[in-house]
């Protein structure tokens, strides 16, 4: 099994969810991040003082797959969060030991 | 002879003695319903306006201070202004309004009016002859509340809360109270219409409220010193939304502060309402402008603090000066004021934090010099009937009254909140710790949290 975890844009998060949902990946987390890789921020004035606002707003998406899903999981992701230009974000690929389910104790890939 | 009497038809036998008295007892019951009418038009009015300047505190003042400091500080700013609603209002039933509008000398009232003895419902001729005398002491007591709220914005975010309680109850009694006496109570020094040695027009209170608040704001804000931090760590407001919503009931609640000065609800409340409005107007322009050019674009932030700055300039001329003198005074104020807190505050390095000093303190001062220059008596004749009232008119002389008149506002504001920050330091200690200050005022002195993220 294997982890992704994926930083991208938050207005791709919708199109990322739905490239997921279609080729069968339903559970997975979602969390709101700032961060910035070699993207610049941008200034605010706010009665004549100026603020350098360089952690922008992201959306962090982990999911857990099979080994056999993984390609096809990160090929999703990409295509649906790709613009092109810089600020895409970034793709996290890392081995996981064990997933249960809370719910019935199943273990491994019926879990996910 | 005409038959001039409307009422009953002379009936048989009634004597023309007998029809003189009717007549005249007609014309006192007349004369009885006329004052009823004027006094029901200008109480009505008047106890409106008392209730728009207390808006202009809670929730007005609260919500513009409280969207410009960070978040951790949201209850601890708007409790700071919400405690002026009580603690002044408690301190003025039993005192202040005594020292500031009850006989005295030329400088403080006396203790007559201790308990608000004397204070009822008939009127006082002297101070507004159509409406009780309790209605203009409750009207009164709203700016005494928002004036010490006003200081508050100097001192934001490093002040404990006992202390400020204690520094408020001084300094309503020892800078407050004598600025009122002496610009509006009987006899007072620089009071325009009831003896004042120096007549310093002020209609609404640009010396009484803004210049006293906003130099002891600047008092404040040198003596406690920067918050930590300032001014490397950014501190940006942490929500103009609610900035904005304060400073729109500000603009509103204004129609109270100054047209409510008429103290009545006849066309010198039409003056001053309008003047009001269109020296609003014209900062908010003059500001944006300014920031505009220097900064590239207009910000929400700027356009409404331009506006107040407008209305606070506007307080001191809004019952003496027309409608483009008005313009005029707005859009001067907007782009001093807007130089004030961009480049003087950065050039001495005060932490003033929320521009108490450059909004309040130079407006008002600028306010009331400008008040001298475009006051008309055709707008109000205060010095008498065709007597020429400021500078454009014809009467120079007043700026010097104008000039005595903030004088005597800075040197007190200054030496007696020095007094004071020194007594209540020694007392209790005014500034809160290190410690309670990056916890954020609402933890530290309030044991709350102003927005619950967790829930």
């Amino acid at each position: 099994m294997q982890k992704i975890e994926a930083v991208i844009q938050p207005s791709k998060l919708e199109a990322v969810k739905d490239a997921l949902v279609e080729i069968g990946v339903e559970g997975m987390t979602i969390t709101e991040a700032r961060g910035h890789g070699r993207q610049k921020g941008h200034t605010e004035f706010y009665r004549g003082r100026e603020y350098s606002v360089d952690l922008l707003p992201k959306v962090k998406l982990e999911v857990v797959v099979a080994d056999d899903m993984l390609d096809k999981a990160i090929l999703a992701i990409s295509g649906a969060a790709r613009t092109g230009t810089i600020g895409d974000g970034k793709i996290f690929v890392s081995k996981i030991d064990e997933a249960i389910r809370i719910r019935n104790d199943e273990r491994g890939e019926i879990a996910l | 002879m005409g038959q001039a009497v409307p009422s009953a038809a002379p009936a048989a036998g009634v004597s023309q003695t007998d029809r003189i008295a009717a007549l005249e007892k007609q014309n006192a019951d007349n004369a009885v319903a006329i004052a009823a009418a004027q006094t029901a038009g200008d109480n009505g009015w008047m106890l409106v306006s008392a209730a728009l300047v207390l808006m202009m505190s809670i929730p007005g003042l609260a919500l513009f201070y409280g969207g410009l400091v960070r978040k951790k500080n949201i209850l601890g700013t708007m409790m700071q202004t919400f405690a002026m609603a009580a603690v002044i209002t408690v301190l003025w039933g039993l005192v202040t309004y005594s020292l500031a509008f009850g006989e005295g000398n030329a400088f403080i009232g006396g203790l007559h009016n201790v308990f608000l003895r004397g204070v009822g419902l008939a009127p006082d001729v002297k101070y507004a002859a159509t409406i009780p005398l309790q209605t203009f002491m409750v009207y009164q007591l709203m700016f005494a509340i928002i004036t010490p709220a006003l200081i508050t914005g100097a001192f934001a975010e490093r002040m404990k809360f006992s202390a400020m309680l204690l520094f408020m109850v001084l300094w309503a009694l020892i800078v407050y109270s004598p600025m009122a006496h002496m610009v509006w109570g009987k006899g007072g020094f620089l009071n325009a219409t009831l003896g004042g040695r120096f007549p310093c027009l002020d209609f609404a209170g640009g010396t009484v409220v803004h210049v006293t608040s906003g130099v002891s704001a600047l008092v404040t804000a040198l003596y406690l010193g920067k918050r930590l931090g300032y001014p490397k760590v950014p501190m940006p407001p942490h929500s103009v939304v609610l900035s904005f919503i304060g400073a729109c009931l500000l603009w509103v609640g204004w129609f109270g502060f100054n047209a409510g000065s008429a103290l009545s609800a006849g066309t010198l409340a039409t003056s001053a309402f309008v003047a009001t409005h269109f020296g609003a107007a014209a900062a908010a322009i003059g500001w944006s402008v300014a920031e505009w050019i220097r900064q590239g674009k207009p910000s929400a932030l700027g356009a409404i603090s331009g506006a107040v700055a407008g209305l606070v300039a506007i307080t001191p001329a809004s019952g003496f000066v027309s409608p483009m003198s008005a313009l005029w005074i707005g859009l001067i104020a907007g782009v001093v004021c807007y130089l004030m807190v961009v480049k003087v505050k950065a050039a001495f390095g005060y932490d003033d934090s929320l521009d108490a000093f450059g909004v309040h303190g130079a407006g008002g001062t600028l306010g009331a010099i400008l008040t001298g220059v475009f006051a008309n008596s055709a707008i109000n004749p205060i010095f008498g009937a065709g007597k020429a009232t400021g500078l454009l008119e014809g009467n120079g002389h007043q700026l010097l009254n104008q000039a005595v008149g903030v004088a005597i506002a800075w040197t007190l504001s200054i030496a007696g909140t020095l007094v004071i920050l020194f007594v209540v330091d020694k007392v209790i200690g005014l500034r809160v710790s290190e410690e309670d200050e990056r916890e954020g005022l609402d933890l530290s002195q309030h044991g709350e949290e102003g927005y619950d993220w967790a829930h």
